[in-house]
This record gives structure tokens, C-alpha cells and sequence, in this order.
């Protein structure tokens, strides 16, 4: 049997002024057990997609429905059930800076179970582990490299099993060697913890060869979608210039301007 | 022509000054209704005391110092000052009433009110705003935890308990210090000082009256603190804008309801 979507985003339009939207009828659909990709470039309204799954925000118009419920119809309690089941690493980590290693992947713990803490103890270590650093348990979030504070932060956001891992940038400014081992836990996360991740970057080339399903958004539209190869060979102008990094192409490089001549005051012009 | 343009000038003030009054009201309902949001969800905060004890010591221990040596300071002054008025009329014995009542009525709470929102009221604005700034409180929300329940109302807590103690004890200090200038440098009666102090203090009419001012700036103070912080645009500039926010209103408030109070408390005739 086909198992439903676990996230499935029908006709969304979202703007925070109603003059300017910034998702335009977006369409798509998350299968469980996926690693899937939403890339584009800044601005695209990747990151807004992403807090509309989340619930941050609600759609104007269509219908977001994220592990069996559209969040429009959610109360808070109802909201805050939806959230127990779900995992988001936030672009910089944003770890409490007042808690320790220990105290940031002890929260959620500590805030949704009444375990002992024996336990609660040994669930932090297990997770510290899986990230590779239980010997940082009783370091601060100052103290740490910004690799390490991610992978803290996504020990954090395992902490309770979530069904559905959500990442904002998780590549941005991290060096090869943190990148690739955040690459490599969120595909073994995903595999062990039996969860679905998306993964919202503009950073293609990089995630290309973490995902096994990308959708490309322009402009608050999804203007392509398929495997990781059917992205590569697409002939769509604005995806090759995005993959491959070209100068020119449907994204101008200039910002619109006025004549050069004029700006720079030059007779005749 | 010339009174079309001054019709116009006028409309574009009346304008801006209608908008502004608009966005105030607007944003006083707002700190209201999060006050009582607050308030509602302080369960938490009252259940696990431990969270709101952290935010008594933040807030109310790292003041002690700013607290009990100002108080000294004061009650210092007010010893010399007080003592250079009453000898004039032959009553430099009732230095202990002026300095005790001057302080426990009207000083300690204002004084210690106005160091307390610049001590820590800027604090808990700052600490809030930059956890906003860092995501952290969004990162609460992720993890269905309700940040004003979990971050702001044992802040909240914190500072409204700590407020009424530390007007407490920056008046004893201010006693003290008006003790070692009366008593100690200048030579008052020690018995006349202390007689005079306590015939003259009323437990009900000064004390109580100088606790409920001190609570009530307590309130005050952590509401303006907690709501610039949860409010504050989530950028440097933005938290910095709050922190300041959070000194000049709470000043303001609490000097302004300081003569709400005093007009409500001390008139009528019911202390000498």
C-alpha cells in the first residue's frame, strides 16, 4: 500500500503584505522516508516554504497539510503536538547560549518527559554520540566551532525521534570537513531514525549529492523537480544557471539600475 | 496659493501626529494583552521554582551592590542634609524620622526602582532580544516549548519578587548610613534618634504603603523589560533600541506612578 505524503502543500500562496507575494500557488509533495531537496536562490521563498511547513506561518491561500493535519486548522495544543514530531536545525545551530552542550540536548527532554534522570542522561550521550561529540558535553555554545555548534544542534533536534527533520542551510559556512560530516549524519539520521528530512539550500552542488528528490523554486513558484540527475541534465535556463554557477543567464548579475552613463555623470549621456 | 501650502504643511503634521498616537495605543494593547498572556501561562514558572529562582538571583542578587551602596550613599546625604535643616529649628533630634520616612516612603522605592530597571530591567530586555536575535526563541517554538512560559514569565517572576526586597533593604542601608552621619559623625542623641524613628514610623501607613510603591514599580519595571525584549526588532541595532527603551520608559513609569501613589496614599490627613 502506498503510504500518504507526510508533508503535502496544495496550491500554497503566502505574502507578508498582501501586495507582494511571496509564494505564488506552490504545489508539491514529500514522501515519507525521502531526503528532498528545495532549492533556489535567495530570496526565492525557500526559507518562507519552510516556516509555512513548519507552521510558523500560515498559507492565504491553499492548503498546507504536514503529518496527517492541515496546520491552518490547529490550535495551539494541537500546533505544539505537530511540532513534538518534528526536528528543525536552524541555520546557525541557535543553541541557548546559558546551557551547556549537555543542557541544550537535555531540553527537550527535560521540557516533554518525565524520564529519570538516569536516563535522560543516557538518551544525551546516545545522541551526543551519534554526532560525534559526547566528549563536548560539558563545553558552551561559546566555546564551539561553528561545525560543532551545528552538530550540536542537530544532536538537539534528535532528541526526541522526530518523524520529520526539517534543515535551513545546514551548509552554509561550514569548512569541508564539517560539511561533509554534516552531510553524512543528516543521510544516516534519516536512514536510522526512519524520518524525512527536507533540506531548504542554496547551496545545489553540495546538496545534490545528499538528496534523493529536489524541487527548484523561482520567484515563489516550483519551476522544476526530479532526482538529483534529472536536475543535472535539465535543460531548464534558470536551473543550469543555477547549478552551474554562471554569471549571466535569466538571473541578471546587475541589480536594476539606471543607465551606467547617467550614474557616473558622464557628458552626453 | 500660499494657504493651500500651509493647509497642506498642517494636514502632513496632523497626519504623523495621529499615526503616532495610533501605533502607541496599538502597542500598549499589545504589551497588555502579553501581559496577560503572560500571566496565564505562568504555571510553569511557579511549578518549577528552580527556573524562576535562577532569574531572582540575575536579576535580584548580581543588584545588591549597585543597591546597598547607593542606599548607603542616600541615606548618607540625607543624614547631612536633614540634619543641616532640623538643628535651625532645634530639632536635629528628629533626624532619625526624616531620614526613615524620606526613605521608606518616597527613596527606597523610587531610587531602588530606577537603579533596578537600569541594572537589571535592561538586562532581562538584552538577554531576551538577543536570544530573539539568535533564534533561540524560535528554536523553543520548534520544539513546542512556549518561550514566554518557559523564557519570560520566570523573568518576570524573578524581577517582581526581587524588586520589593531590594527596596527593602537599600532603605535599611539608607538608615544606616543616616545613623553613621547623624549619630556617629555629627553627634545627634543614639536614643533620641532611634526613639524618634520608631514613635514616628507607622508600620501600616509607611511601611506598607513603601512596599505596595515598590511592588508595583516591580511590575511595572519587568512588564516594560520583558516586553521590549520579546519585542525588539531581532538585529543589534534593533536590541540596542530596546535596551534603551526599556530605561527611559520604566524611569518615566515609575516616577509617574510614584505621584499617582503618593497622591493616593498620603493624602487626606492620615499621618501627621
Amino acid at each position: 500500500m502506498q503510504q500518504s505524503p507526510i508533508v503535502e502543500i496544495e496550491n500554497v500562496s503566502f505574502g507578508y503584505e498582501a501586495a507582494r507575494p511571496v509564494l505564488r500557488e506552490v504545489t508539491l509533495a514529500i514522501p515519507r522516508g525521502a531526503v528532498v531537496g528545495i532549492m533556489g536562490q535567495s530570496g526565492c521563498g525557500k526559507t518562507t516554504l519552510l516556516r509555512i511547513i513548519m507552521a510558523a506561518y500560515l498559507p492565504t491561500a491553499g492548503t498546507a497539510r504536514v503529518l496527517g493535519a492541515a496546520t491552518s486548522t490547529l490550535e495551539r495544543e494541537g500546533l505544539y503536538a505537530m511540532r513534538r514530531k518534528m526536528g528543525m536545525l536552524f541555520q546557525f545551530g541557535a543553541l541557548f547560549t546559558d546551557m551547556s552542550v549537555y543542557g541544550n540536548v537535555a531540553f527537550p527532554l527535560l521540557e516533554h518527559t518525565t524520564l529519570p534522570a538516569e536516563l535522560i542522561h543516557d538518551l544525551v550521550m546516545l545522541k551526543l554520540q551519534a554526532v560525534g561529540l559526547r566528549g563536548a558535553a560539558h563545553l558552551m555554545p561559546a566555546e564551539l566551532s561553528g561545525g560543532m555548534a551545528r552538530r550540536v544542534a542537530l544532536a538537539r533536534s534528535i532528541a526526541l525521534d522526530p518523524e520529520l527533520m526539517l534543515y535551513d542551510e545546514p551548509f552554509t559556512g561550514l569548512d569541508p570537513i564539517s560539511f561533509g560530516v554534516i552531510v553524512r549524519l543528516i543521510r544516516e539520521l534519516n536512514d536510522s531514525l526512519g524520518a524525512t528530512s527536507i533540506i531548504v539550500t542554496h547551496d545545489v552542488q553540495e546538496a545534490l549529492g545528499v538528496v534523493d528528490y529536489v524541487y527548484f523554486m523561482a520567484a515563489g513558484q516550483v519551476i522544476a523537480q526530479g532526482t538529483p540527475d534529472d536536475i543535472r541534465a535539465s535543460a531548464e535556463p534558470f536551473v543550469r544557471q543555477f547549478v552551474n554557477g554562471m554569471r549571466e543567464g535569466p538571473v541578471p548579475f546587475h541589480y536594476p539600475a539606471p543607465e551606467y552613463g547617467a550614474d557616473l555623470e558622464l557628458a552626453g549621456s | 496659493m500660499y494657504f493651500a501650502h500651509l493647509r497642506e504643511h498642517a494636514r502632513g503634521h496632523l497626519e504623523r501626529l495621529g499615526n503616532g498616537v495610533t501605533s502607541q495605543v496599538w502597542r500598549i494593547g499589545f504589551a497588555s494583552r502579553f501581559l496577560a498572556y503572560l500571566v496565564m501561562h505562568s504555571g510553569t514558572a511557579l511549578r518549577r521554582f528552580r527556573l524562576t529562582i535562577a532569574e531572582i538571583y540575575f536579576a535580584g542578587v548580581l543588584s545588591l551592590i549597585i543597591i546597598l551602596v547607593s542606599g548607603l550613599f542616600v541615606g548618607m546625604v540625607l543624614g547631612l542634609q536633614g540634619y543641616e535643616t532640623l538643628q535651625r529649628f532645634g530639632a536635629s533630634e528628629s533626624l532619625g524620622v526624616l531620614v526613615a520616612l524620606s526613605l521608606v516612603r518616597e527613596l527606597g522605592p523610587v531610587v531602588a526602582g530606577l537603579l533596578f530597571a537600569s541594572r537589571a530591567g535592561s538586562a532581562i530586555t538584552a538577554e531576551i532580544g538577543l536570544m530573539k536575535a539568535t533564534e533561540q526563541i524560535s528554536a523553543m517554538e520548534m520544539m513546542a516549548v512556549d518561550p514566554i512560559a518557559r523564557v519570560v514569565a520566570p523573568r518576570f517572576w524573578g524581577g517582581v519578587i526581587s524588586m520589593p526586597l531590594l527596596a527593602a533593604l537599600f532603605s535599611a542601608m539608607g538608615v544606616f548610613g543616616g545613623y553613621l552621619v547623624g549619630v556617629q559623625l555629627i553627634g545627634v542623641d543614639a536614643g533620641a534618634f532611634w526613639s524618634q524613628m520608631q514613635a514616628a514610623v507607622d508600620v501600616r501607613n509607611d511601611i506598607m504603603n513603601g512596599v505596595i510603591k515598590s511592588l508595583v514599580f516591580g511590575v511595572a519595571v519587568t512588564w516594560i523589560s520583558v516586553f521590549e525584549g520579546y519585542d525588539a526588532v531581532p538585529t543589534a541595532e534593533g536590541v540596542s533600541r530596546a535596551t534603551t527603551r526599556t530605561v527611559v520608559t520604566s524611569s518615566l513609569a515609575i516616577l509617574a506612578l510614584d505621584f499617582v501613589l503618593t497622591a493616593l496614599m498620603f493624602t487626606g490627613g492620615n499621618k501627621q
